[in-house]
């Protein structure tokens, strides 16, 4: 009975799901127009020649989503990490090279015995409110983050500090139980909050969450409920001084409204899909005048994943079949349309943890009935694959987004060929995640990682990380792996960590738990006013260095309302 | 009535699986079970969902909405002050008032136009002007708005350059003068409330043709012709009052749909309403808030019956004779 009424319930709401869908369709329609029409009012500016950098102007970006909380910890969505990151500052951070460099510490050292780090802030650190920035916001910010009381997914990081002490108002240092690797990357994701404006206030509802003060560059200047953040200069930044004088959040929910608004020159920058990069901006020389495209490879990748504890996946040769029958380059030009770039381990292209020796399993489907034929797969009369009699099936579930599904019918495709019959179910997130992925009750999935920058990817591929709710959910496990991922966690050596993860990503090809299918290209157009952009993106990305853009004054929106 | 209703949208909403701990923000590795675990207990989401609906039930007899579980906290229906007098507003406060406005502006816009539309319909019956104005809306009903919003977005605002695209307000619209404001807000309001209204139009003006036309064959239509008194009045005056009769149920049945605001409309046109608020938090397992905005429809839903039924007391005299007897 409750079955039948959750049913309802997903009916319900695959329905908006589908209204989406004659959406999509409706857009395509559009496409075609905006493809044809072109308009060439744009007044005439020479982009080509260089700007002299200048100071003030005023940037608009779009967001599809509201943030919720500008308070990092506690707010978990993108769009709030997007804004609380230009307001408040970390220990440390990440280079264009990801290498960690000083943000707030101006230096860290390490024990002999790897156990202790001990910052040492700069000096004359204020907040914005110009209350003087010390070690003891540090303690009350890790307090904070580990109080069971704080509702924040985030804790077991730092959970992990034995003991966290202020030495003076400039030294900070802590302590942990065991030699623990990514500590320097948690450090350089949590985002300093100050203590005498939160010392006495319920970090879980608070106005500060709306009214943040902060120490980076901007600092919060209105917030329009619904419809804008805007950010002004903060005098005051720990890291000098910004260029451009107020960055402005445009929330606008759907994509296509938000490329009209480029084109309008309305807004500025977003982020747009390989059929805006590929076919519409080719087609307009109006647009492509005035808006310039960037891409860089994005820190995830998208994969098909097998559970393993099911037949027939736990057969390592059932799962190199698949990955043999699979051809990731028709994926990423079907889906992607060639802009993304096929991956071998559970690394980003580029840096030193990806190990450049491994190589995707190539398109081989001979190889691949080999192997299940070996595997004890026969072919019956219809031309499917069987073994003791039964049909080679299964369903390949995944989540609403639209390129995750048209890689699954790709995959679909490609698997009947080589005789495996196929079905593809679409679920929502939270029904998802619930009903299938915690109760383990799924044969393969179509879903994507999304990484920090540190190695460690215990959480995933660690076998005591099974249980129901935690993330190694394919249950994944080899005595090997398990082993490396221990040893990387403690070895705090980059060229010893380095061998570790090239090892770890070795093994894991070869055991194919899943299919690495494809990492994707995040994709920018941003409005050519816009000036000191680097290009090609450096390894961290173009956005890493938002504070030296500026918007030359002859470029400027006109700054009265239209 | 209310408790039923609110009864059963508790446990339908709680038969989906998943709830606020699980959107797809959290699938992060860094975030562990134990912490959203955690986040379940201080919600109270661990408890039985008939528990959970005694204390939903006993908060709300003291109208209190609570807050919503997204990590805002924000309050759901009305502002809250907080100990430095820093006022947060609710989220059904911020997102009902635009609403509103639109379906209002809407709701006349689509009876002015489909009375006289309908009228002309039934006056000129099976001329060129009926089956013109008959395709007109057919094609009106039909046609996707999300669609017609697309282009007519792209011809008014990239290419024309006559309507700002998207949002409530212009950039810096807070400098404006109260009258520049005003007109500001109109400009952004056009498309929206043009296509909303679109669909509605074409239902009405078919129920006005109709409804005339059933009229105009009526005996005391016949009989005031003979009186000799001229056409215009007897089409105006006599036919048209008792045909706009049942327009009055319409209209108390579509309060409720006043507060519900269209997901696809406000989100290509960036208005923050109602639709998008019930959205998101059906997609985030919000409950707090699913159950506010439920509640005050339904409620809401009740009073348009309510109303409707003494409407068309006041309005027909035959309505409310039949009442007394």
């Amino acid at each position: 009975m409750s079955y039948a009424l959750t049913e309802f319930v997903l009916a319900i709401l695959s329905i908006f799901q589908n209204k989406m869908f004659l959406r999509n369709f409706a857009a395509f329609l559009t496409l075609f127009f905006l493809i044809s029409c072109s308009n060439n009012s744009s007044q005439d500016i020479d982009y080509k020649k260089s700007y002299e950098k200048e100071l003030g102007g005023e940037i608009i970006n779009a967001m599809i989503g509201e943030p919720s909380n500008l308070i990092a910890m506690i707010a978990g969505d993108s769009a709030s990490s997007a804004i609380a990151g230009n307001i408040f500052n970390t220990l440390i951070k990440y280079d264009e090279n990801l290498e960690l460099e000083p943000e707030l510490a101006q230096s860290w050292s390490i024990s002999d015995d790897q156990k202790t780090i001990i910052f040492s802030l700069k000096p004359d650190l204020k907040w914005a409110d110009g209350q003087p920035l010390t070690s003891h916001d540090i303690y009350f910010t890790w307090k904070l983050v580990t109080d069971p009381n704080t509702r924040t997914p985030y804790s077991s990081d730092y959970l992990l500090v034995k003991e966290a002490r202020v030495i003076d108002d400039q030294t900070f240092s802590v302590r942990y139980e065991e030699n623990y690797a990514p500590a320097l990357d948690t450090w350089a994701s949590l985002q300093i909050l100050p203590k005498h404006l939160l010392e006495n206030e319920d970090i879980n509802n608070t106005f500060f969450s709306r009214k943040p003060t902060g120490s980076s560059f901007y600092q919060l200047d209105q917030w329009v409920s619904g419809q804008q953040v805007s950010l002004k200069k903060n005098p005051l930044s720990t890291q000098g001084e910004a260029n451009i004088n107020r960055l402005t959040s445009r929330i606008i929910p759907d994509t296509s409204s938000q490329f009209l608004e480029l084109i309008a020159d309305n807004i500025d920058l977003m982020n747009i899909n390989p059929i805006q990069y590929q076919r519409v901006f080719p087609a307009r020389e109006d647009l492509k005048k005035k808006i310039a495209l960037y891409k860089e490879l994005g820190n995830g990748y998208t994969y098909l994943g097998f559970n393993l504890n099911k037949e027939p996946f736990n057969d390592i040769r059932v799962r190199q079949a698949i990955n043999y029958a699979i051809d990731k380059d028709e994926i990423i030009q079907g889906v992607l349309l060639g802009l993304g770039e096929p991956v071998a381990s559970p690394y980003k292209p580029g840096t030193r943890w990806n190990n450049q020796s491994l190589k995707p399993y190539p398109y081989d489907t001979e190889k691949a009935l080999r192997l299940l034929n070996e595997a004890g797969f026969t072919k019956n009369k219809d031309g499917f694959l069987e073994r003791h009699g039964k049909k080679f099936e299964f369903e390949i579930l995944t989540n609403q987004n639209k390129q995750r599904e048209m890689t699954a019918v790709l995959v679909q495709r490609r698997l009947k060929e080589i005789g495996i019959d196929v079905n593809i179910r679409v679920i929502e997130w939270a029904s998802f995640i619930n009903r299938f992925i915690k109760t383990g009750e799924f044969g393969v999935v179509v879903l994507g990682w999304s990484l920090s920058l540190d190695p460690d990817q215990y959480n995933i591929w660690h076998s005591s990380q099974q249980g129901p709710g935690q993330f190694n959910f394919i249950g994944y496990k080899n005595n090997e792996v398990d082993k490396l991922l221990e040893n990387g966690r403690r070895e705090l050596d980059l060229d010893k960590r380095e061998k570790i993860y090239h090892e770890f990503s070795k093994i894991l090809l070869e055991d194919s738990p899943v299919v690495y299918l494809f990492a994707g290209y995040g994709l920018s157009a941003i409005n050519k006013r816009v000036q000191g952009i680097k290009s090609p993106a450096p390894p961290a990305g173009i956005y890493e260095n938002t504070q030296e853009w500026f918007i030359p004054k002859s470029l400027r929106r006109n700054e009265i309302a239209y | 009535m209310l408790i039923g209703i609110s009864l059963i949208s508790f446990f339908i909403m709680h038969l989906a699986p998943g709830d606020i701990t699980s959107n797809e923000a959290s699938f992060n590795p860094r975030a562990s079970e134990e912490s959203r675990q955690k986040l379940r207990e201080i919600y109270n989401l661990d408890k039985p969902v008939i528990v959970q609906y005694g204390l939903w039930l006993q908060r709300i007899s003291k109208l209190d909405f609570g807050n919503s579980f997204s990590s805002h906290q924000r309050p759901v229906l009305w502002q809250e002050k907080d100990k430095n007098g820093n006022i947060t507003k609710g989220l059904i406060q911020e997102a009902l008032p635009i609403t509103l406005m639109i379906n209002l502006l809407g709701i006349l816009i689509i009876f002015s136009i489909s009375i006289v539309l309908g009228t002309l319909a039934s006056v000129r019956q099976n001329t060129w002007v009926d089956r013109s104005i008959t395709l007109f809306v057919f094609i009106g009903f039909a046609i996707p708005g999300f669609w017609l919003a697309l282009l007519l977005m792209y011809w008014t605002g990239v290419v024309n350059q006559w309507l700002p695209i998207s949002g409530l307000h212009s950039p810096g619209y807070l400098n404006l003068s109260a009258t520049a404001q005003f007109l500001d807000l109109l400009k952004h309001l056009a498309l929206p409330v043009f296509i909303s209204s679109l669909s509605g139009l074409a239902g009405i003006s078919l129920y006005v043709r109709n409804g005339m036309l059933e009229v105009l064959n009526q005996d005391f239509i016949t009989t005031a012709r003979a009186k000799g008194i001229n056409e215009k009045r007897v089409v105006f005056v006599h036919a048209l009052k008792n045909a706009i009769l049942p327009l009055i149920t319409i209209v108390g049945l579509s309060i409720p749909g006043l507060i519900g605001g269209s997901v696809i409309a406000e989100s290509i046109f960036a208005i923050p309403g109602m639709g998008k608020l019930f959205y998101d938090a059906v997609l985030m397992r919000d409950f707090p808030v699913i159950m506010g905005i439920l509640t005050i429809g339904s409620f809401l839903t009740l009073i348009g019956n309510l109303l409707a039924d003494l409407g068309y007391a006041w309005a027909d005299p035959r309505v409310r004779k039949g009442l007394i007897q």
